[in-house]
């Protein structure tokens, strides 16, 4: 009795272990691309805040009217066919068929038109547009009418912008969420779903193929082109230790690696399977930015000294290290874009300690402290600050270095205070070279109570940036930014630390990359 | 004892109260600022104190701190600043994986220390001894990234036996669970099997040294009798708090190990939290970490009695 007893629990244990094991089985067939993103997904509206993983959310869920290409031209995307009149005044646009909501209803005109205007509310370009928007209205279910106050040169390419705020198109009923509240229904009409219930805010993100969804014909071009998904499900699962994301690309655990870092990209390249490649060709340009309310950067001799000091190949070798993944480029506009060139960057591209030091002397410094506010939890941007410190020793200022996490940083850089209140001197960030492609970039701006941190205030700069918005052609473009560039670099504006680029690393049976600033996963299939 | 429990229970009350007004003050007076993480670089100073307003923040921290004081005996832990979900549901997601962690590496770490803690007290002075107080030295001073990257490297990179990183829950099979889990429990124990492993040696070596131990002896008792039902029982109460303290460590270790092993837990809930500045996030989990702490206190007071007749309250 006992024997049988125990012989009857033996073999239920032995049925029992691969039951549950089986339990655990994937459904079979299903296409899935696993992914690295650069950071943690926690807000899920792309206009509500500025943070490139919620734009490249967006770019999942979300649709555009226009996009921009490979070019840096806008195409159009959700448009059909559109019109100016002779006067360029009023801009006609028709939207293509068959666009649907993820709840299959049809997008309209008016899902557009107060999608423009919220979008309008937030993003630089658009509070530009909006300020020669006479009137925005949907003549019918697919023709959105524009009328400016005045010609203005950068329509398309404002509703083309292709990074943060992008304007993504939403129903009308959470487009007219204040622009200051999140919206938290993701329903787009893009070519992906959201999950939302297999949302972990911090560590997955879950995005379905959209069955419904019609792309372009043309082939995919950055965001522009049809947009194809050869996958039913893209995740996103954010890892925290950059050591362990690694080995789990290396291991097959998932197939794409956003950002790997440098010294890890370096170990990638020699795995085999694994491809490691410059995805971004536009890059990200480093700042250096000064204080412009505050001595001793209130003094534009002091800047310029500061500025002739920062070599950019120390900045990058200390920042980066892999000298196939950066460049100096002493445009401020990145270099290899239409805008890029070399007016005023003597200051920068002759950058010497001997010279600075004799210009800091004639600029009457007289040895106030300067702050610098180091953000340890950002590698980068700590290395920055440590070549920024000895540069600025060497040319004799005195230098007070701040150790502090990135997000007391951003709260302490909107300070206009005194440095004895909380203020700062300097701090460094980068920017996409996707969003510094023209003098219209905030970062460019010389209006001291709408500008970015830092505030530098300078009439002609404003004045030229409003030409630029008005431009007729690429020509006049071009002239307008050679002189904000030169106006920038003769009022300090900021430490221009060249360029660097973040390589991103996949598994060999990852296919069909889109190269571009933004990662897309429309286009890519992996073959199992 | 019923009365015991429920005096401390109504201790709880006011201990809360302090952790509740400790975590909001040390928050509110820290630099950094979720509004102007949340504007972004394009805001204006008008943009910054428009999305404080909205959050509440530029309220009087007096007012703040009653608001959110009242939410809190309603059991409301408010909303995350930055995913807009309630802090309820974002706890509960990633509860789980925490939980299990926590236990698997209790479990493996008492029924590994203990004997071995025994162990090196009866063979005390002996090689045996030696290997294992140097195996405790190590296992307390090797920081728990560094093993968890040694054990990744070992069994996940070269021998493949085991999966790099990630949870799996019970629920969706044993399997999968225990493949995930071993790992991270190695690595969270090690630390844990080194602390108890010497607390157990200490105690059981001065308690062989009592009288009955040798009267035990003496009568002809079998050894392992002699050390289990006599010398450890006497040396349980000074071990067991040691696990309790343990368990405090524990809400530290896991955010590491979290992290290393890409588990989405509490420990990387509370991390990403502080970072970002998500205020309710860090005061509802504190408060539920310290209310956590305070029953585990209590539940080892319990134990006590019975481990010690001696013990009553």
């Amino acid at each position: 009795m006992f024997q049988t007893t125990r012989r009857a629990l033996l073999i239920a244990a032995a049925l029992a272990v691969p039951a549950m094991t089986l339990a655990a089985q994937p459904a079979a067939a299903e296409k899935v691309l696993r992914v690295i993103p650069h950071a943690d997904l926690k807000n899920i509206d792309p206009i509500w805040t500025t943070a490139y993983i919620t734009r490249n959310h967006g770019y999942m869920v979300y649709d555009t009217l226009f996009a921009m290409d490979k070019n840096l031209k806008p195409q159009p995307q959700m448009v059909d066919t559109w019109t100016v009149s002779d006067d360029q005044l009023t801009w006609t646009f028709k939207l293509r068929d068959g666009l649907k909501w993820h709840d299959g209803a049809p997008v309209t005109a008016e899902d557009c038109v107060a999608s423009i205007q919220r979008w309008g509310k937030r993003d630089g370009m658009g509070q530009v547009l909006m300020t020669v928007v006479e009137s925005l209205t949907a003549s019918d279910a697919k023709t959105i009418v524009m009328k400016l106050s005045k010609p203005y040169g950068l329509v398309l390419e404002s509703l083309g912008k292709i990074s943060s705020n992008v304007p993504f198109m939403m129903p009308k009923r959470f487009a007219e969420t204040d622009a200051f509240t999140q919206v938290t229904d993701m329903i787009g009409s893009g070519p992906f779903k959201f999950s939302k219930e297999e949302w972990v805010p911090g560590s997955k993100v879950v995005y379905l193929k959209n069955e419904d969804y019609v792309p372009r014909d043309e082939p995919p071009s950055f965001a522009a082109g049809g947009k194809v998904v050869k996958v039913d499900k893209v995740e996103w699962t954010y890892f925290p230790d950059s050591a362990t994301a690694m080995n789990a690309l290396i291991a097959g655990e998932v197939d794409y690696f956003e950002q790997p870092p440098n010294d890890l990209s370096a170990i990638l390249k020699t795995t085999p399977g694994i491809v490691v490649e410059i995805n971004d060709p536009l890059g990200n340009m480093g700042f250096a930015r000064f204080n412009h309310l505050l001595p001793p950067f209130d003094n534009a001799k002091v800047r310029r000294a500061a500025m002739h000091a920062m070599k950019q190949e120390d900045y990058l070798l200390a920042a980066v290290g892999v000298p196939d993944n950066f460049s100096t480029c002493y445009s401020v506009f990145p270099c290899g874009s239409p805008l890029e060139n070399d007016a005023g960057s003597e200051i920068v591209a002759e950058a010497n300690i001997e010279d600075a030091k004799k210009m800091l002397a004639d600029s009457g410094y007289d040895g106030t402290p300067v702050v610098i506010m180091q953000p340890t939890d950002i590698a980068v941007l700590s290395a920055f600050s440590l070549v920024t410190a000895e540069k600025l020793r060497k040319i004799g200022m005195t230098v007070d270095m701040q150790a502090m996490d990135w997000s007391t940083l951003t709260s302490r850089r909107a300070k206009r205070d005194p440095v004895s209140e909380g203020g700062w001197n300097i701090f460094h960030t980068w920017w996409i070279g996707a969003d510094v492609l023209n003098p219209m970039a905030i970062a460019y701006s010389g209006d001291p109570e709408k500008g970015w941190f830092g505030w530098p205030a300078d009439a002609e700069l404003e004045k030229l940036r409003a030409d630029f918005a008005f431009a007729k052609n690429l020509e006049e473009q071009k002239a307008i930014a050679t002189k904000v560039q030169e106006r920038l670099y003769a009022i300090g504006s900021h430490g221009n630390l060249g360029a660097f680029f973040v390589p991103v690393a996949y598994r060999d049976n990852v296919k069909g990359l889109i190269k571009s600033p933004v990662q897309f996963f429309w286009n890519i299939d992996v073959e199992r | 004892m019923f009365s015991f429990i429920a005096k401390r229970m109504v201790a709880t009350i006011p201990v809360m109260g302090v952790v509740a007004l400790f975590v909001f003050l040390m928050l509110r007076l820290s630099p950094g600022d979720p509004a102007s993480v949340i504007a972004g670089d394009y805001a204006t100073p008008e943009d910054i104190e428009r999305i404080r307003g909205q959050l509440g923040l530029s309220e009087p921290i007096v007012v703040q701190f009653g608001n959110w004081i009242w939410k809190l005996v309603h059991a409301d832990l408010g909303i995350s600043i930055f995913s807009n979900l309630p802090v309820t549901t974002l706890i509960v997601q990633r509860l789980e994986p925490t939980v299990m962690l926590s236990l698997t590496t209790l479990f493996f770490s008492v029924a590994v220390a203990v004997p071995l803690g025994v162990l090196a007290a009866w063979k005390a002075g002996t090689w045996i001894d030696r290997a294992i107080m140097i195996f405790a030295v190590a296992g307390f001073s090797i920081p728990v990234f560094v093993l968890g990257y040694m054990f990744i490297y070992e069994f996940a990179m070269v021998l493949k036996w085991l999966p790099v990183q990630g949870y799996r829950s019970p629920f969706e099979g044993l399997g999968p669970f225990l493949r995930h889990i071993v790992l991270p429990t190695l690595t969270l124990s090690v630390i844990f099997i080194a602390l108890f492993a010497r607390i157990t040696r200490a105690s059981v070596l001065e308690v062989l040294e009592e009288d009955y131990i040798r009267t035990a002896r003496a009568k002809g008792q079998v050894e392992s009798k002699v050390l289990i039902s006599h010398a450890l029982r006497n040396a349980a109460v000074p071990i067991v708090t040691v696990i309790g303290l343990g368990i405090a460590l524990l809400i530290g270790g896991v955010v590491v190990t979290e992290s290393v092993y890409n588990i989405p837990g509490l420990g990387r809930l509370v991390l990403d939290a502080i970072l970002k500045r998500d205020y309710p996030i860090i005061q509802g989990l504190i408060l539920m970490f310290s209310f956590v702490y305070i029953i585990i206190n209590l539940m080892i007071d319990i134990v006590y009695t019975v481990i010690d007749p001696r013990i009553r309250y």
